[in-house]
């Protein structure tokens, strides 16, 4: 087993002419915590949509555990390990807390019923309750329906998914974008937690106090390519914000920019 | 498990101030209306609504208003059960009542019996081989039908993304045409007894009440009613966890169609005859039930025990309406302002959670 969890080699995704992402060579390791900056229309989410197969890339390679992967939706990518927390909570109001952590993977009996096969709520509440105790998250009553929760426990809801189901690797998109200040605690929490569990993670965020605080690495995104890929020893804010806004590029991705 | 005074992570909640059932509010709304009837009655008429007072009947309840009340709900009440699970996937069904029309027209074609009275069928529509059918073709042509028309409607909804209004629209319009053209405009009747029996007294109640207690258990137990909650509540997160939406939808309004010719085959048995108007307005009867029942428009939101009560607000209110001697133009015009109020009301209690959260 390598130590690299995730690799990309010249991965390029083009809107028809707009050029969103273009030839990102990306590693990661197990047990690593990588942060992504850049401004808007960078190209962060781009590169995490293709990842996850949200959307079909244009080029390129996608190394996920060992084997190149192509991944023709959100759920092949989610079997094969990739649990993702959307910018969008990809949450419905409607329903509580294990319906939604199971939404579209249901725990059912008599599965010869096909669509109308049986589920099984006590799995499934058990599951989640485990999920929750593992990641510390704090939600009084898992029976509620998403619709009466607080943006902070929706949050937490979306990345419980991660530990539920022991995942290989966790995307979140800005995370922490629409949160206040308590709600923004528990969710680091979160990530500290899974990173003490030796889960690798991608975070993008715009924070960069939060980035700072919490990975070991981060990557830079300028008009859709990478021009900095930083160890958190060996920058600082401003160094970080200097390759953000153009002002600085790394000698090794200097023909990209 | 049970449920324990501790929520995760050492955060309490008091179990006993969890959101009661909204059903709760439709099941008052119809005691509620009940009483007022009843209250009406006496005070009007001197005369009970739901009790017996005659001497020479040992009953409590007057069970032939009662019996009534059920039974005139319950053909369209089938239909409901389907029009719940489309509102609550997020979409609209106004194909229904022409599915009826068309569908009784079809399977009242093949119900037909040879000999009336010693004579020829009179209304036969084909030749000696349709007649004295067994039962069963009857019914499988029909449920078919409705399955067909479902499909066509789900398939244009789901592949086409036309609005459901749209698509439904179109197959009302098309399959009223279709029942029209069936025969000519002519009504086909004289069943075989065996049809016949399929709609007779209470049989329709009780074809109601199965159905509505296999799509309850459907809806809440099984992976299917998941999905349909899911994607009337965020069909975005439903898709990007994975829910094939599109081909959901399909069964969705393929079951509604069904549900649509089970009410066609009870109606023209228990009518002895298929009439190119039948089901006119049903569409909008069975809407009414289900928004009455607090299945919101909204999509995501209702049950199919909402649903019933809903039917039997609805049932109350048009016999209370003959109870008190009201002419049947005073009737609809209620009856259109009850559904706005329900919509108004569905709308109103969405505002208040979205203040709470």
């Amino acid at each position: 087993m390598s130590d690299v969890i995730l690799e990309t080699r010249g991965l390029t995704k083009h809107y028809g002419g707009v050029h969103a992402l273009e030839g990102a060579d990306f590693t990661l390791s197990r047990g690593e915590h990588v942060a992504i900056m850049g401004d808007n229309g960078a190209g962060k989410s781009t590169f995490v949509r293709q990842i996850t197969g949200v959307e079909q890339r244009t080029r390129g390679e996608i190394i996920f555990d060992g084997k190149p992967v192509h991944f023709g939706g959100p759920l092949e990518a989610r079997e094969a390990g990739i649990e993702t927390v959307f910018q969008t909570l990809a949450l419905a109001d409607d329903l509580d807390v294990p319906d939604n952590l199971f939404l579209g993977r249901e725990r059912t009996k008599w599965d010869w019923l096909g669509p109308f096969r049986v589920l099984d709520y006590k799995a499934m509440r058990e599951a989640t309750l485990a999920g929750l105790e593992k990641t510390a998250v704090k939600i009084p009553n898992i029976r509620n329906t998403i619709r009466n929760m607080s943006g902070g426990q929706r949050q937490c809801v979306a990345i419980a998914r991660t530990a539920t189901f022991h995942s290989k690797l966790t995307i979140m998109d800005e995370p922490t974008a629409a949160l206040g200040v308590q709600e923004t605690a528990q969710v680091e929490n979160i990530i500290r937690n899974l990173k003490e569990a030796g889960e690798p993670l991608i975070l993008i965020s715009h924070n960069m106090r939060q980035v700072m605080d919490l990975v070991d690495r981060i990557v830079v995104f300028r008009r859709g390519r990478i021009v900095a890929n930083l160890k958190k020893e060996e920058t600082d804010g401003q160094d970080v914000v200097a390759y953000i806004t153009g002002a600085k590029t790394q000698a090794e991705y200097e023909g990209a920019a | 498990m049970a449920d324990t005074a501790h929520g995760i992570g050492g955060l309490k909640y008091d179990p006993k101030k969890r959101a009661k059932p909204p059903e709760l509010n439709v099941f008052f709304a119809l005691v509620l209306i009940v009483v007022t009837f009843e209250v009406l009655g006496w005070l009007i008429y001197g005369q009970s609504f739901l009790f017996n007072t005659r001497d020479n009947v040992d009953a409590i309840f007057n069970w032939a208003r009662i019996n009534i009340i059920i039974l005139q709900v319950s053909i369209i009440g089938i239909i409901a059960l389907g029009v719940t699970q489309v509102i609550i996937s997020g979409g609209i069904d106004l194909s229904s009542g022409s599915i009826v029309g068309a569908t009784a027209m079809i399977v009242m074609s093949f119900a037909q019996t040879a000999m009336v009275n010693g004579n020829p069928n009179p209304k036969a529509i084909f030749g000696e081989w349709a007649m004295d059918l067994p039962v069963l073709v009857p019914i499988l042509v029909g449920l078919v039908c409705g399955l067909i028309a479902g499909m066509i409607n789900g398939l244009l909804i789901a592949y086409t993304k036309i609005p459901p209004f749209i698509a439904t629209l179109g197959m009302m319009v098309s399959a009223r045409g279709l029942s029209k053209w069936w025969s000519n405009g002519n009504p086909i009747s004289f069943p075989t007894e065996s049809f016949a029996a399929i709609g007779k007294g209470m049989m329709p109640v009780a074809i109601f009440v199965a159905l509505a207690i296999l799509f309850h258990l459907v809806l809440k137990f099984t992976v299917y009613g998941k999905h349909t909650y899911a994607i009337g509540s965020n069909e975005d997160a439903a898709r990007m966890s994975g829910i094939k939406v599109a081909r959901h939808k399909v069964l969705v309004y393929s079951i509604a169609g069904t549900l649509a010719a089970v009410a066609a085959i009870v109606l023209s048995s228990k009518n002895l005859t298929a009439q190119a108007g039948m089901g006119v307005m049903y569409e909008l009867d069975a809407i009414a039930m289900t928004v009455i029942g607090g299945v919101s428009l909204a999509g995501g939101r209702g049950s199919i025990i909402g649903t019933v009560l809903g039917a039997l607000i609805f049932g109350v209110i048009i016999s209370g309406f003959t109870f008190l001697r009201l002419d049947a133009y005073y009737q609809e015009m209620v009856k259109g302002a009850i559904i706005v109020g329900a919509v108004v009301l569905d709308q109103w209690r969405q505002g208040r959670a979205q203040l709470r959260s």
